[in-house]
């Protein structure tokens, strides 16, 4: 995973709550087997329409998000992650993301940053008076600032470190290795196994 | 110390403690008892293990099945679509290269993923359930920690057999009371939804308590679990009792012999403690619960089926306001609109929400001798090969062709639209799945969210209607059709 420690861009006002996954991403773009080649799935219903945000310079070219609360509700699809990523997005500014989004998020490098929502307001306004407006979002000090803004954000603190260093997770828990071969040896026999097959008898 | 059921399994799993205290805790890696595969979530990480040599590591705690992505119709073809063709047999490919069990289409015990684990006894209390599917919750309802992951976590399950958790906050969702007749279970937690909102689980795993919950059967508590993570929560949990006993008993992968007395004694111990203390309780009476549905295009927003489409007007909050605002655009009502005078040209029974045998009966005892409303186009899509099979075994296939239903075959079908089965723009629809968003069954698609009853009394009506709301059947139809 490439390492975050601070991006600038174009910030874009999405001035809606409860941003669900299917919006971000509806359904039939899931029949993909690739990791990459989705930004044109992203808001695919709403960039349709010609006044959606991303449909309006110079929103089209953003790379900051800022949304309204409960954002990436719904599914557990990291396409989500992965369209916001292709598309350009770096960043997400939500007061409260859902919690599958925003693990999938830390997972992919893509900056899932909690502000209050007073914050989101006031950066809303800034973006919609100046568009273009740049939003630099700091994960080493933890701070969004955009224009005269200088708002702090909340992550946490096991996520921040792996996107500081750009730490792939399976390698982390492989040097863990033998306590997992010592958990497994004291796993009851009761507890059940795929393999081999069992199947109904009856039909 | 006093423990809640959900702590209980978690510390059961704890293969490493994280370092640390409070905010700077690292996470535990817990360890994963069941990984469920399906062909949407998993190409990618498949391919992850590949590129970095490594193995799956336990294949003997893997399961696979064909589900979002199937056809419900001509089932013994090629898959028409081709992207939907490859997706599917590449996790053939897949599950061949790396050693997974699967279900293919066609497999008695094909089916969706969470309607598949549990009929073969393969979910159990105490175990830790995972999937790269948000609806991985519905496995609680077996005294299981069961959660929706994604495909980075996939492959993560499949490398190493474990995930790096923070820890939870907990929440009882305590139901005391008696459903009233026509009630179900789907009302139940859409009523919770609504009032702890779409955001109000999240970080938290709810536990289902009290003895309107106790009195429902597993499949119904399934279909509570199941929209734990609509409420936002990652996880929804019951406590497991004589019934979830008697549910497992005599399944494929049910403990057997000395094991089942061992595993009933641990099962028997994974109940919260008296003197535990929740994060956050909720309180919901079903004494006085009446049908629920959803009017707008998010599962919180609904209201009891008596009452009318709220106005913008009637929220407080100013995001709630917009939010409720544009609902009721794209559903195309009018506030102040009664909710049964609202028509709909779909009515979609399934989804791993309500396509059990329990939600397909409740259904069928409704539209038995009765007429379906010619306008209205209803899809039965059972949960899985086998409860179709068993469907078929009861009749109940023809009740609901009779009906002028149409029968399908199993799979996720218009839940979430990824295959054919989808609805057009603007058609309106009275579905037992659990997610109303914009386009989720279909570009344009309006979803009205119902219990399987809810469902069946509008096929007949044509407007979304309760049980309670039909003339008596005919006298014959109270005869049931054993002779099929």
């Amino acid at each position: 995973m490439e390492k975050f420690t601070t991006h600038t861009g174009i910030g874009v006002p999405l001035r809606q709550s409860n941003v669900d996954t299917d919006q971000i991403i509806p359904a039939v773009y899931l029949k993909r087997i690739t990791r990459t080649g989705f930004e044109d799935a992203l808001f695919s219903a709403w960039r349709k329409d010609p006044s959606f945000i991303l449909n309006k310079e110079p929103f089209s070219a953003g790379s900051v998000l800022v949304a309204g609360p409960d954002f990436g509700t719904g599914s557990s699809r990291e396409h989500a992650v992965w369209a916001l990523k292709d598309y350009g997005f770096k960043a997400v500014l939500s007061s409260r993301f859902a919690d599958i989004f925003r693990g999938n998020s830390g997972k992919q490098g893509l900056l899932a940053a909690e502000l209050s929502q007073d914050d989101i307001e006031l950066i809303w306004k800034e973006l919609e008076n100046a568009p273009g407006t740049e939003v630099t979002v700091d994960l080493v000090s933890k701070t969004v600032v955009c224009g005269n803004i200088v708002a702090p954000f909340e992550i946490d603190d096991y996520t921040r470190w792996r996107l500081l260093e750009g730490l792939d997770d399976i390698g982390l828990t492989l040097q863990h290795e033998a306590d997992i071969t010592a958990y497994e040896a004291t796993r009851p026999s009761f507890k059940p196994k795929t393999l081999p097959a069992r199947l109904s008898s009856a039909g | 110390m006093a423990k809640t059921l959900a702590e209980k399994v978690w510390d059961a799993h704890v293969v490493r403690k994280g370092d640390g205290d409070g905010a700077n805790a690292q996470p535990d890696l817990l360890f994963i008892d069941l990984h469920l595969v399906h062909e949407v979530t998993s190409p990618q990480a498949f391919e992850g293990l590949r590129l970095a040599g490594r193995k799956l590591r336990r294949p003997d705690l893997t399961i696979a099945t064909e589900d979002h992505n199937t056809p419900t119709l001509d089932i013994d073809k090629p898959i028409a679509d081709l992207t939907s063709r490859t997706q599917i047999q590449t996790l053939r490919n897949n599950c061949a290269e790396f050693g997974v069990r699967l279900h293919s289409l066609g497999d008695a015990e094909q089916g969706i993923v969470h309607v598949v684990g549990p009929q073969l006894g393969l979910t159990q209390p105490g175990m830790t359930v995972v999937c790269g599917d948000s609806h991985t919750s519905t496995h609680g309802a077996f005294g299981a920690l069961a959660m929706g992951i994604g495909t980075s976590e996939v492959e993560h399950v499949m490398a190493t057999q474990t995930l790096s958790l923070k820890p939870f906050k907990t929440m009882a969702i305590n139901v005391e009371g008696t459903l009233r007749p026509g009630v179900t279970a789907k009302d139940i937690i859409l009523a919770v939804i609504a009032k702890i909102g779409t955001g109000g689980g999240q970080g938290y795993v709810l536990e289902y308590r009290g003895s309107a919950i106790r009195s429902l059967s597993m499949d119904a508590r399934m279909t509570i679990c199941n929209m734990s993570i609509e409420a936002g929560a990652r996880a929804g949990m019951v406590a497991p009792d004589e019934t979830t006993y008697a549910f497992m008993e005599g399944r494929p992968h049910a403990p057997q012999g000395a094991d089942w007395d061992a595993a009933v004694e641990y099962w028997n111990t994974l109940r919260t403690d008296d003197d535990a203390v929740f994060d956050a309780q909720v309180d919901l009476d079903a004494d006085t619960l009446e049908p629920f549905v959803t009017w707008g295009t998010n599962p919180g927003q609904g209201v009891s089926l008596s009452e009318s489409v709220p106005s913008p007007e009637d929220f407080g909050d100013e995001n709630a306001k917009a939010a409720a605002e544009r609902a009721l655009q794209y559903m195309g009502l009018e506030a102040g609109t009664p909710m049964k005078d609202i028509r709909v040209d779909t009515v979609f029974l399934g989804s791993c929400t309500n396509s059990r045998m329990e939600d397909l009966r409740a259904a069928a005892d409704i539209i038995r001798g009765r007429q379906k409303d010619p306008n209205v186009r209803m899809l039965v899509v059972p949960g899985s090969a086998r409860v179709r099979l068993e469907a078929e075994a009861e009749g109940l296939d023809r009740v609901f062709k009779d009906f002028g239903a149409e029968w399908r075959f199993a799979g996720c079908s218009m839940c979430l639209g990824m295959n054919p089965d989808q609805l057009e723009v603007g058609e309106r629809c009275a579905s037992t799945s659990n997610r109303n968003f914009e386009g989720r069954q279909g570009k344009g698609g309006r979803t009205h969210l119902v219990s399987p009853v809810v469902a069946a009394a509008t096929a007949i009506r044509g407007t979304l209607s309760s049980p309670s709301d039909l003339d008596p059947a005919p006298e014959s139809a109270a005869i049931r059709t054993d002779a099929a």
